[in-house]
This record gives structure tokens, C-alpha cells and sequence, in this order.
């Protein structure tokens, strides 16, 4: 089965791919040099979105988001404050329930069960779709039982032990804290809380994980670490980011969406989708004007 | 070593099998049971007042009219021939609420006021679990503290004519007002510290006093919260019992007097049915018609206090 | 040239907010509203010391051996002691708490955690939790006559007087508990949630657990303020000549407080001072269980 390759370099576009380079004026997005290469294949869909709304209670937050999440990829989404990005993550594993008056129309498919069918499990689907918060919350108990909390209450079989330590593995702090692993979790730096947010997210095993801000709480360096991670962990997992930071955007993911907020004539800001497409389309040669103003800068 | 999750794994090794529940968890339904039923033992709780005050509480005005029983002035209800006239019970728990009050009310305001305003945080420190402490005194200790101290403290400086008897209101209600402090200073200071500082800080910034800004810009401000304090002092003083039956005494007939022995209404309950009486008699129901007295006029004080306090916290919180 | 003082400017600035760096200016008004507001606290302290002190000095006489290892006698005050009052709180105060603790802590997490606010008996129930902190002690103890003792007939015994005090401090147990588990964060909630953790696994497994401190705190208060009622037990039958230690959920009994209104009334003087020795001891009871709280407070409340 033919793979259609769109095979290109994060790093400075304007050189080594002049297609990407946009033939307006509105200038380029100057990307960094970082020159990995990922190859964005087409793989299967996890997650499809047609025409989601989310409502709080009549408020109508985020609307006509319509896009696709890839297995193994990392989509961004990105956009000024309070256009929604953060409210559509947490429609992917249904925190959204948790708010009293929170709804949703459209729909999301997880490959091909509609996720807010009447009779899908919640609890489940939060295990299978993980998640790391904007600021790290690791629970107040050792970093030993912060990891293993998910396994032991998903009961998943195996040895303890090992789960955890193949997640604190998988989660780059293994060394930093193999000897240490019964003090408490609040003692880590916020950099090494949020790997520790990562490692009891990947300790379920899920099939996505979900990252609502995870740097913004963080310093440089801790946020350098988490980005080359997350190359890493889009090996095995699925990763959908929301990130104020446009330049991580361009750094780390495949796929980006953009996220705008709008007034209505009575004058309430509701959330959109603008357009959603590979990252080196939207940060090279954006379809949307509101798109290219953001990433130039003009607004936002 | 294998890890072997509990559904079918895909080559990433994420599990897959659908995402629907096949049967409900019991578990959580069970849970929630449990708690909601845990939540209802207070509900419960009302319900079990209500229904053993309304039976015995009905049969007594078969018998006894509600003209003999809120008119009369005489209140015998165990001698023979019986008097039923409650006067003399609310006018005794009256007066005693009132001298309570009269303590109660300004140094539990003030109390309120300067830990709020005046105090700094060491003095707050020191005093708030004085308050604390006092609040948590048995009742019964107050009650003999009124009687083994205050009353012949009172009568050996009392200066002019007889000072008051060895059973008098007096004591008792000055005791039951320092008891009562606790609970209208915390409530009151709730109250005012629920007021903006920024409130404050305009009244100061216009070159507003200390006494001024608590006088003229706090208490008001934080005024149905004060009442509310006020309202539950009095519910507290109306329902309290040892300290009155312990050191105010009993007296079958209306007396305005506070040097004499007044019975309230709670301190004829506590002797009457602390003795041992049969069921079908009446004197079983007349103990029960009193206190239901005694719970409706506290009900409704209670109703007044929590709306007042609802008002002061839609307000600021 | 003129000077502030030629043109009425007062040469010191008025007292404005709170100021550590001095005492208050020269305002006579503001300095005796200061000292009325003062002197209302410190007549409060100044009353409580005097009724323990008066307790203590009082009570000194009685307060030895004869007061736990005897039983109450009314021929010979010489040899009159608390011991089945002593014991008959603890046993009080033990069932108390095995009735009253969870069925409070479980409600405390129903309304905190389950509770769904615009539901009229969720609010029912909440108005109701504060209405009856307010409702007079003695009136729990119809209740207890009416319904415990009387329909369910329990009769006028140890395990009666153990239930009307759990529904008389339950509303305090319920609202520590509430404050102790709205107190935990919810990125906590959120966090054990997002792992797919069911609801009440997050509350077993990690809310509880951060909330116990509070809990604890509240409990031991209920139960102090639990032993020290006297008036619902007096319609509860806490016959005050007992003279044996309860043996059993169904047998008489007496409590303390009953014990110390009781040698009240008694016209002998050994009475009263064997009644001041007894306040003592439950004021040591009460002291201690009061500091063991605080102590729990302090050591162990998390700082969020």
C-alpha cells in the first residue's frame, strides 16, 4: 500500500525546500535550526472530527472544528487566548464531562466509535487517551506510586516494578531518579514533575497522549527536554499538543491546526477552527489570511 | 518479561477492543447509594423531630386549650389540679435571653470588630483560640460556675436592699452571655472579614480613622451578617438548658424578676422528663408540647440567622 | 514665606491604615473605643480563667484516686467517686464515634463530590445540615426519647444515648470533613481522572487520603463537644445512681456531665466540692483530646 511522503526538514525551509517558501508577501516564519527530519506519512486516522461544537450550558465555546488526528504524529494546535484549543483537547478523552453544563454536537470518531456514544465507558477511554497538564500535578505520594497509580487502578497485569521503570524509561527520568524512587513526587523540579506527569501517563499504556501547555509553566531548558522527548514518544504514541508557543508548533509537530476567536454580532467571542493542515504548510504557505497574520505576528 | 494487558494489543502495543462497556460498574452505582443514603440520615434526623414532637404535642391541646396554654399564668402541669398556662416558662426564658443578650451582643461585636480591624496577627493568635477554649466549655461547668460563684458573688457586693436569691435569672443570664460570646464573635468576624479591603482602603486613603472605617464602613457592609450572629446568639441562648436549670430554679408563677428563680422553658423540660414517666400519661405530652414550642420558636430564628447569612455571602463571595 | 503651620496644615499626618511602627496618635476618641473593643476580649479571657481557677482550687480536696476508682455513693460522700461516670464517657464516647464518623464523612463526600447542586434535595439537604447545628441540644434528646428509646425501643440505655449524640454532632463531622475534601485540589482530581481512574477510586485512593488531617481535626472536636452534653442525656435516662461500669450496648449507664449535675444539686458541701473535682477531670479529658487535634492540624495539614 502506497504511503503518499511529504518528506520534509524542520529547520530553515527558506533554503533547502524553496516550494515551501511563500510566494506573497507576508514573509516567512523563521523556524530554527534544529534539522530533524520527520517523515510525515499517511497513516491511519485515530481520531476524526467532523464539525465539533463544545457548549458550556448555552455558550457556545469552540465550533465547525473539523479535522483528523494521525497514529504516530504530532498535531499542534495553535491560536490566541481563549479560541477554544485547549476545550477541544479535552473533548478527545471526555474531561469535558467533568464540567457541569459542558456538551458537545458534532461528532469525534476514535477510529470507528463515535466517542460520545451513549454507552462508551468514560473511564476507559481516559486510559487509552492520556493526558499531561499545563502545570505538572504529580499526587502527593512517592514517585514510585505516582507512576504505578494508573496501573494499579486500571489493574493491569504484570509486574509493577518493571511498568514502572519502563515508564520512568520511557519518559527520560529514569536516571535522574532510580534511586530515589520512594521520596516524594513534590520534591522533583517543575521540569522533572511534568516527565514524571509523562511517566504515569505512558505507564497505562495508552494509545494517545494528550498535552494541554505542557511547557508553559516550565523553564528553557526543561521545555528543550520535554520537546526532544516528544520526538521520542511520537514513536509510539499518537500526540495531539496545544501550545501558545507558535515556534514549538514548528518544531515538533506534523500536523497543525489553527484556532481563532470570532465575534458574533451580539458581541460573544465563540472559538473556530481556520485551518488545519501539515505544519510546514501552515508556518510556509498558510491558505488562511487570518492564519499568515498570526504566524508573521500581525496579530495574536 | 511480559506485560500482557487484558485486551488484544495492536503491533504498537496499545490495546485495542471497543471502548463500550458491556455491563455497568455496580461498584460506583453501589457507592453513590451508600453516599447519597449517608446524606439523608441529617434529612432523617429533621424528620425524627418533627414526627415524635407532632403526636404527643397534638393529643396535649385535645385537652388543653391554646388559650390555657399561651394566656395562662400559672404553670403546674404536675401538681394536682394541673395549671397549663406557659407564660410563666416564656417569660422566665425571656428574661434570661435578654440579660444573655444584653452581654452577648456588644462584647461579642466588639470582640469581633477588634480582631478583625484592630488586632495584628500575634494578638489574633493569642485570642482566637481563647474564644476557642470558651466555646467549648460544657454547658453543665457554666451552670455550676453561675451557681457556686457568680450568685454569691453577686449577693455579697449587691448594694442596696436584698441581692439576689441563692436560684435567680441573673446569674444565669450573665453566665449564658459570656458563653454565648464565641458564637456571635465568630460569625460577626466571618462576616467582616468577607468585606473587600478595597472598601476599606478608599475610606482610608480619604483620611478616615480606624474607628471610623469599622463604625461607618465594615458594619455595614457586613451588617446581615452581624445580624445573623445576633439571631443565633439569641437561638442559643433561648434553647440552652443547664445553665439555667442549674442556677435559675424553678418557679411555677409569671415573674419578671431576675434576682428571683425564673424557669425557663428548657429547664422544665430537663426536670420533667429526666424523671421517669410513663408514656400514656399526660404529663409525657405536656413535655413534649413545650419543647415543641421551644423548637418552632428556634426553627424559625435559625430560618431568619441562615438567610441573612445567605445574603452577606452572595454579596462578597 | 509661610510655614505648614501658618496655613492650618496639621503638622502630623492623620493615623492611616494599620501601622506597626507605633502606638495610636493622640485621638482620645479612637484610643477608648480601642480599649472598649480591648476590654470586651479581655473580659472574656479574663472570665475564663477565673472558672478554671475557681474549678481547680475548689475541686483540689477531691481530686485524688477515690475519684476514678470509686462509685458514686449518696450515704457517704467521703467515699463517693466518678468511676462508672469515667468510664461510661469513654464507652460514650467510643460508640459515639463508630456511629457518627463515617455516616458524617460519607455525607461529606456525597455533598462535596457527588452532590449535583441544582437538584432541590441536594439542596434540601444542605439547608438542612444548617439548620440543625442550631437546633437546641435538648430538643435531640426528645428525639432520642421519642423515637430511639421509645419506637425503636431501645429503651434508655448506653447504645440510645450513643445514637442521639452521633445525630447531634454529626452536622459538625459533616462540615470539617466538607472543608477537609474541598480543600484538595482539583488538578489532583483531574490528574487521577485523566488515567482513567473511576471516581470513586480517585476519591479512596487519593482525595481521602490528602484529607484525613482535616478530617481527624473535625472528628475529635465532634466528639468532645459529644461528651461534654448533659441535657439530651437527662431525658435519655442517664440514671445518675449507677453504680457499675456499662457492660453491655443495652445497659444503664451515666456520663460525667450527668454526674456533675447530679452531686450539683445535692445540698451537701462534699457534693459540690466532688463536683468541681469531676469538671477537672473532664476538663483534662477535653484539654487533651482538644490538643491532640490541634497537634494533628499542625503536623499534618497539607500546604497546597
Amino acid at each position: 500500500m502506497a504511503h503518499a511522503r511529504h518528506t520534509y526538514t524542520v529547520g530553515d525551509m527558506s533554503e533547502s525546500n524553496p516550494a515551501a517558501a511563500p510566494d506573497h508577501d507576508g514573509g516567512s516564519v523563521q523556524l530554527g535550526h534544529f534539522g530533524r527530519t520527520r517523515e510525515v506519512r499517511e497513516t491511519e486516522a485515530v481520531f476524526t472530527v467532523e464539525d465539533l461544537s463544545v457548549f458550556y450550558g448555552d455558550y457556545e465555546a469552540v465550533r465547525g472544528t473539523t479535522l483528523n488526528v494521525r497514529k504516530n504524529q504530532i498535531t499542534a494546535m495553535i491560536g490566541p487566548s481563549g479560541c477554544g484549543k485547549s476545550t477541544v483537547l479535552r473533548c478527545f478523552n471526555r474531561m469535558n464531562d467533568l464540567i457541569p453544563g459542558a456538551r458537545v454536537a458534532g461528532k469525534i470518531l476514535y477510529h470507528d466509535e463515535d466517542l460520545y456514544g451513549s454507552d462508551i465507558d468514560a473511564v476507559e477511554v481516559r486510559r487509552r487517551i492520556g493526558m499531561v497538564f499545563q502545570k505538572p500535578n504529580p499526587f502527593p505520594k512517592s514517585i514510585y506510586d505516582n507512576v504505578a497509580y494508573g496501573p494499579r487502578v486500571n489493574k493491569m497485569k504484570g509486574n509493577l516494578d518493571e511498568m514502572v521503570e519502563e515508564a520512568l524509561i520511557g519518559a527520560a527520568l529514569w536516571d535522574e531518579v532510580k534511586d530515589k524512587l520512594k521520596t516524594s513526587g513534590l520534591s522533583l523540579s517543575g521540569g522533572q514533575q511534568q516527565r514524571l506527569c509523562i511517566a504515569r501517563t505512558i505507564a497505562v499504556k495508552p494509545e494517545v497522549i494528550l498535552m494541554d501547555e505542557p511547557c508553559s509553566a516550565l523553564d528553557p531548558i526543561a521545555t528543550a527536554k520535554i520537546e526532544d522527548l516528544m520526538h521520542d514518544l511520537a514513536e509510539k504514541y499518537t500526540i495531539i499538543i496545544v501550545t501558545h508557543n507558535m515556534q514549538q508548533a514548528a518544531r515538533v509537530s506534523d500536523r497543525t491546526a489553527f484556532f481563532t476567536a470570532e465575534v458574533d454580532d451580539q458581541g460573544v467571542r465563540h472559538g473556530r477552527l481556520v485551518e488545519f493542515d501539515l505544519t510546514s504548510t501552515i508556518f510556509g504557505k498558510p491558505n488562511d489570511k487570518r492564519t499568515e497574520d498570526y504566524i508573521t505576528g500581525r496579530f495574536g | 518479561m511480559t506485560v500482557t494487558a487484558e485486551k488484544a494489543s495492536t503491533a504498537s502495543g496499545a490495546p485495542r477492543g471497543s471502548l463500550r462497556r458491556s455491563r455497568p460498574r455496580y461498584g460506583e452505582l453501589v457507592v453513590r447509594g451508600i453516599l447519597l443514603t449517608a446524606a439523608l440520615v441529617s434529612i432523617l434526623t429533621t424528620v425524627g423531630i418533627v414526627y415524635s414532637l407532632i403526636p404527643p404535642t397534638v393529643a396535649f391541646f385535645q385537652q388543653v386549650s391554646f388559650d390555657e396554654f399561651f394566656t395562662g399564668t400559672s404553670w403546674a402541669p404536675l401538681f394536682k389540679p394541673a395549671s397549663y398556662g406557659v407564660l410563666p416558662l416564656l417569660v422566665g426564658t425571656l428574661v434570661i435571653t435578654v440579660i444573655a443578650v444584653l452581654v452577648a451582643i456588644p462584647l461579642g461585636l466588639f470582640a469581633a470588630i477588634y480582631l478583625s480591624e484592630y488586632a495584628r496577627p500575634r494578638v489574633r493568635k493569642t485570642f482566637k483560640p481563647m474564644l476557642e477554649i470558651l466555646a467549648g466549655i460544657p454547658t453543665v461547668v457554666y451552670g455550676f460556675f453561675a451557681l457556686a460563684l457568680v450568685t454569691p458573688l453577686l449577693r455579697g457586693i449587691w448594694p442596696v436592699g436584698d441581692g439576689p436569691a441563692i436560684f435567680n435569672g441573673l446569674a444565669a443570664g450573665l453566665v449564658m452571655g459570656v458563653m454565648i460570646i464565641p458564637t456571635v464573635a465568630s460569625l460577626a468576624e466571618d462576616a467582616m472579614s468577607a468585606v473587600p479591603q478595597s472598601l476599606r482602603d478608599g475610606a482610608y486613603a480619604l483620611g478616615s480613622t480606624r474607628m471610623i472605617v469599622s463604625l461607618r464602613v465594615v458594619v455595614p457592609a457586613a451588617l446581615s451578617g452581624i445580624v445573623a450572629a445576633f439571631v443565633l446568639g439569641v437561638s442559643r441562648a433561648i434553647g440552652e438548658t443547664m445553665i439555667v436549670t442549674i442556677a435559675a430554679g424553678i418557679t411555677p408563677s409569671v415573674n419578671w424578676n431576675p434576682l428571683q428563680a425564673m424557669s425557663t422553658m428548657t429547664a422544665f423540660i430537663a426536670q420533667a422528663g429526666s424523671g421517669d414517666i410513663p408514656v400514656a400519661s399526660f404529663d409525657y405530652k405536656t413535655v413534649f408540647a413545650v419543647a415543641a414550642l421551644l423548637f418552632a420558636i428556634t426553627f424559625v430564628m435559625n430560618a431568619m440567622s441562615i438567610r441573612l447569612v445567605r445574603k452577606y455571602r452572595e454579596v462578597y463571595e | 514665606m509661610s510655614t505648614p503651620a501658618d496655613v492650618g496644615i496639621p503638622s502630623q499626618p492623620r493615623e492611616d491604615r494599620r501601622s506597626w511602627l507605633g502606638p495610636t496618635r493622640r485621638r482620645p476618641l479612637e484610643m477608648l473605643f480601642q480599649g472598649v473593643l480591648l476590654a470586651s476580649l479581655v473580659i472574656g479571657v479574663v472570665f475564663l480563667a477565673t472558672l478554671l481557677i475557681y474549678v481547680l482550687v475548689r475541686g483540689w480536696p477531691r481530686l485524688d484516686a477515690r475519684l476514678w476508682e470509686n462509685f458514686n455513693s449518696i450515704r457517704r460522700p467521703e467515699r463517693a467517686g466518678a468511676q462508672a461516670a469515667i468510664f461510661g464517657t469513654i464507652w460514650v464516647m467510643l460508640l459515639t464515634a463508630l456511629i457518627c464518623l463515617p455516616v458524617g464523612i460519607l455525607a461529606a463526600i456525597h455533598m462535596e463530590e457527588y452532590a449535583d447542586k441544582t437538584k432541590w434535595w441536594n439542596r434540601a439537604i444542605e439547608l438542612n445540615l444548617q439548620n440543625l447545628a442550631a437546633v437546641p441540644s435538648i430538643v435531640y434528646g426528645i428525639l432520642g426519647l421519642g423515637i430511639v428509646a421509645r419506637q425503636f425501643g431501645l429503651g434508655t440505655s448506653i447504645i440510645t444515648a450513643a445514637i442521639t449524640l452521633s445525630l447531634l454532632v454529626l452536622p459538625v463531622v459533616v462540615v470539617a470533613s466538607r472543608e477537609a475534601i474541598r480543600a484538595v485540589p482539583g488538578s489532583i482530581r483531574d490528574g487521577s481522572l485523566a488515567l482513567g481512574a473511576t471516581k470513586w477510586q480517585t476519591i479512596r485512593k487519593q482525595i481521602l487520603p490528602a484529607a484525613i488531617p482535616g478530617i481527624a481535626t473535625g472528628s475529635i472536636l465532634a466528639l468532645s463537644r459529644a461528651i461534654g452534653e448533659a441535657a439530651p442525656l437527662l431525658l435519655l435516662g442517664a440514671v445518675t445512681f449507677v453504680a457499675f461500669n456499662p457492660d453491655s450496648l443495652t445497659s444503664a449507664y451515666t456520663v460525667l456531665p450527668i454526674q456533675i449535675y447530679d452531686w450539683i444539686r445535692q445540698s451537701r458541701e462534699e457534693f459540690q466540692v466532688l463536683a468541681a473535682a469531676a469538671i477537672a477531670v473532664l476538663l483534662a479529658i477535653l484539654l487533651l483530646m482538644n490538643s491532640v487535634a490541634i497537634y494533628i492540624r499542625n503536623r499534618y495539614q497539607k500546604r497546597w
